[in-house]
C-alpha cells in the first residue's frame, strides 16, 4: 500500500470508503436529494480531507501523542469551517440547502480516519493522495446516488428537465419515495451489491448467530 | 512520540493561534460578500411574497436587484408612532441587530409569539405600481415550536386582505413544523383577511382544514402534526399586526398616510 498509484486508486472500487468499509452514510443520506447539494458537498469533503491530511501528515513527527485526536480534530474543524464561510459567500443559495451538514463534516468518520489510520504514518505527498482518493471515491457514490434520486424523484438533473413530470404537463410520474432519505438506503445497498458481485473478495465471511462464541473461532472480526 | 507535558501544552497553544488566525481571516474577508448574499437572499423574498417572482424561480443577481429597485420601495418606520423615519437607509438598516442593541430598542410587552424585544425602527416595502401603492409588506417574527420563524408578510392596498406569507428562515421540524415554507401551505393564504371589521387582527391558522377564501376568510388550514407552529404563526401575525407592531403604522395608512398618498412621497429627497 505504499504506491502512488494504488494509494489514489484503490478508494475507488476496490476500498471504497462508503461501500466497503460504511462511513460517511450520515451525509450522503442527507445531501443526495439534488445532484448539485451532492457536488457542493463532495468538493467540500475533498477541500478538508486533502487540507487535514496533508496538515496531520507534515506535523506527524510533532504531534504529541496524548493529544494527537484532539489535533487532528481542530485542524479538521479550522478547515471545516473556512469551507463553510467560502460556500456562504460564494454558493449562498447552496449553503442555505446544504444548512448543518457542512459543519457535520467533522464528525465525517471518513476525515479523521484517514488521518488517523494514514496520515499519521506516512509522508505528505502519500497522505495527500489517499486523502484525494477517498474524497473520491465518496463523491463517486454521492454523486450516483443523488444522480438517481434526483432524476427518479424529481425528473431533473442539475435543475434542468430531463424526465418531464406530470405536474408540468408531460408523462413522467415522480418517483416520491426517491427524494426520502430511505432511497439512498436502498440505493447505498444496490451500489455495494453491485461491487460485490464484481469483486467478490469484498464479501464479508457468513457468520451464523453463535460463531462468535465457538472455540476455534478465526473469522473476520471487522 | 513521547514528549512533556511543558512541549504539549505549547503545542496545542501554537495549533489553536494558527488555527484560529486562519478561520477568523477568512471570516472577516468573506463577511461582505456573504452580507451582500443575505441582503439578495432578503430582497428575492421581499420579490416572492409580493408575487414580483414566482416561487422557486431562479434569477441572476443584477434581475433580482432590478425587479426589486422598480416594484418595490423599502421604507424605514418607527413602529411606536406608525410615522416615515427619513434619516435611516432602509436598505442598510439591520432589523434584528437593532432590536438586540438597547440603545435602539426596548423590551417587548409580554406576548405569545414571545418576542423578546422590539427594535425603534422597522423596514416595510410599498409595492408601488405606476406611483400607486398595491401592496404593503411588514417583516414578522415570532417563535415556533424550537425556532423563531422570520418572515414577510404582504397586504393588498386596502392593508387588509392577504397577498401572501412567506418564512425565509427556520428551525421547525422538516415535514411537520417546516411546512410553513410549503408553496402549497403558502398559496392558501392569498386572498384572507388579517383583519376583520374592527380592524383587530382575526386572521388564525385553525386545527384541521380551513374552507376556501371566500367562505372563511378569516381561517387557514392547520399544519398537520404541528399545532404548536401553526399557533406560533397566528400569535406572530397577530403581534405584528397589533398595536406593538404595526398596528399604528396601519392605522395611518388607512387614513391617507404611510406612503398611500402621493404627496408625502415628495419629502423623501436623499
Amino acid at each position: 500500500m505504499s504506491k502512488p498509484r494504488e494509494v489514489l486508486l484503490d478508494p475507488l472500487i476496490d476500498n471504497n470508503p462508503i461501500g466497503l468499509q460504511v462511513l460517511g452514510i450520515c451525509s450522503a443520506l442527507a445531501v443526495t436529494t439534488k445532484l448539485e447539494t451532492a457536488v457542493v458537498m463532495s468538493v467540500a469533503v475533498l477541500f478538508v480531507l486533502a487540507g487535514s491530511c496533508t496538515a496531520v501528515s507534515l506535523l506527524r513527527h510533532h504531534i504529541p501523542s496524548s493529544v494527537r485526536i484532539v489535533t487532528q480534530l481542530t485542524i479538521i474543524a479550522s478547515l471545516v469551517m473556512i469551507a463553510d464561510q467560502v460556500l456562504r459567500a460564494y454558493v449562498y443559495e447552496i449553503s442555505l440547502q446544504l444548512s448543518v451538514f457542512v459543519g457535520l463534516i467533522i464528525t465525517n468518520c471518513i476525515i479523521m480516519g484517514r488521518c488517523e489510520a494514514f496520515a499519521m504514518q506516512n509522508r505528505p505527498w502519500l497522505s495527500f493522495l489517499d486523502a484525494v482518493g477517498n474524497a473520491a471515491g465518496y463523491a463517486l457514490v454521492l454523486i450516483l446516488v443523488a444522480a438517481f434520486r434526483e432524476l427518479f424523484g424529481t425528473g431533473k438533473l442539475l435543475n434542468m428537465t430531463v424526465l418531464p413530470t406530470v405536474s408540468e404537463g408531460g408523462w413522467y410520474v415522480p418517483n416520491g419515495l426517491m427524494v426520502l432519505a430511505p432511497a439512498a438506503f436502498i440505493l447505498i445497498g444496490c451500489f455495494i451489491w453491485v461491487v460485490r458481485i464484481l469483486r467478490p473478495e469484498q464479501v464479508e465471511e457468513e457468520l451464523h448467530v453463535g460463531a462468535l462464541l465457538e472455540p476455534g473461532y478465526e473469522g473476520d472480526l471487522r | 512520540m513521547e514528549h512533556d507535558a511543558r512541549y504539549t501544552v505549547a503545542f496545542t497553544a501554537l495549533l489553536c493561534v494558527v488555527c484560529s488566525a486562519l478561520v477568523s481571516a477568512v471570516a472577516v474577508g468573506l463577511r461582505e460578500r456573504q452580507e451582500e448574499n443575505r441582503q439578495l437572499d432578503r430582497m428575492k423574498n421581499v420579490l416572492a411574497v409580493s408575487g414580483l417572482v414566482e416561487p422557486g424561480e431562479r434569477q441572476e443577481r443584477a434581475e433580482i436587484q432590478r425587479r426589486f429597485a422598480e416594484g418595490l420601495e423599502p421604507r424605514v418606520v418607527n413602529l411606536a408612532t406608525g410615522a416615515f423615519v427619513e434619516d435611516v437607509d432602509p436598505l442598510a438598516y439591520d432589523q434584528r441587530k437593532a432590536a438586540a442593541d438597547p440603545d435602539t430598542s426596548r423590551p417587548a410587552p409580554k406576548n405569545p409569539a414571545r418576542v423578546r424585544r422590539l427594535p425603534e425602527h422597522a423596514v416595510i416595502y410599498l409595492l408601488r405600481r405606476e406611483g400607486r401603492v398595491e401592496g404593503i409588506i411588514l417583516p414578522v417574527e415570532g417563535m415556533g415550536l424550537w425556532s423563531t420563524l422570520y418572515g414577510f408578510l404582504a397586504l393588498e392596498a386596502d392593508a387588509r386582505t392577504i397577498r401572501g406569507l412567506t418564512f425565509y428562515e427556520h428551525g421547525e421540524t422538516a415535514g411537520l413544523g417546516g411546512e410553513v415554507d410549503n408553496p402549497r401551505w403558502k398559496a392558501l393564504w392569498a386572498g384572507r383577511l388579517a383583519f376583520g371589521d374592527d380592524w383587530r387582527p382575526r386572521i388564525t391558522v385553525e386545527k384541521g382544514r380551513a374552507g376556501t377564501a371566500e367562505a372563511d376568510p378569516y381561517g387557514v388550514d392547520g399544519l398537520s402534526g404541528a399545532t404548536l407552529t401553526s399557533n406560533g404563526v397566528t400569535h406572530l401575525l397577530h403581534f405584528w399586526l397589533g398595536d406593538h407592531g404595526f398596528g399604528p403604522y396601519l392605522a395611518a395608512y388607512r387614513q391617507g398616510g404611510g406612503g398611500q398618498a402621493p404627496g408625502s412621497e415628495r419629502r423623501r429627497d436623499r
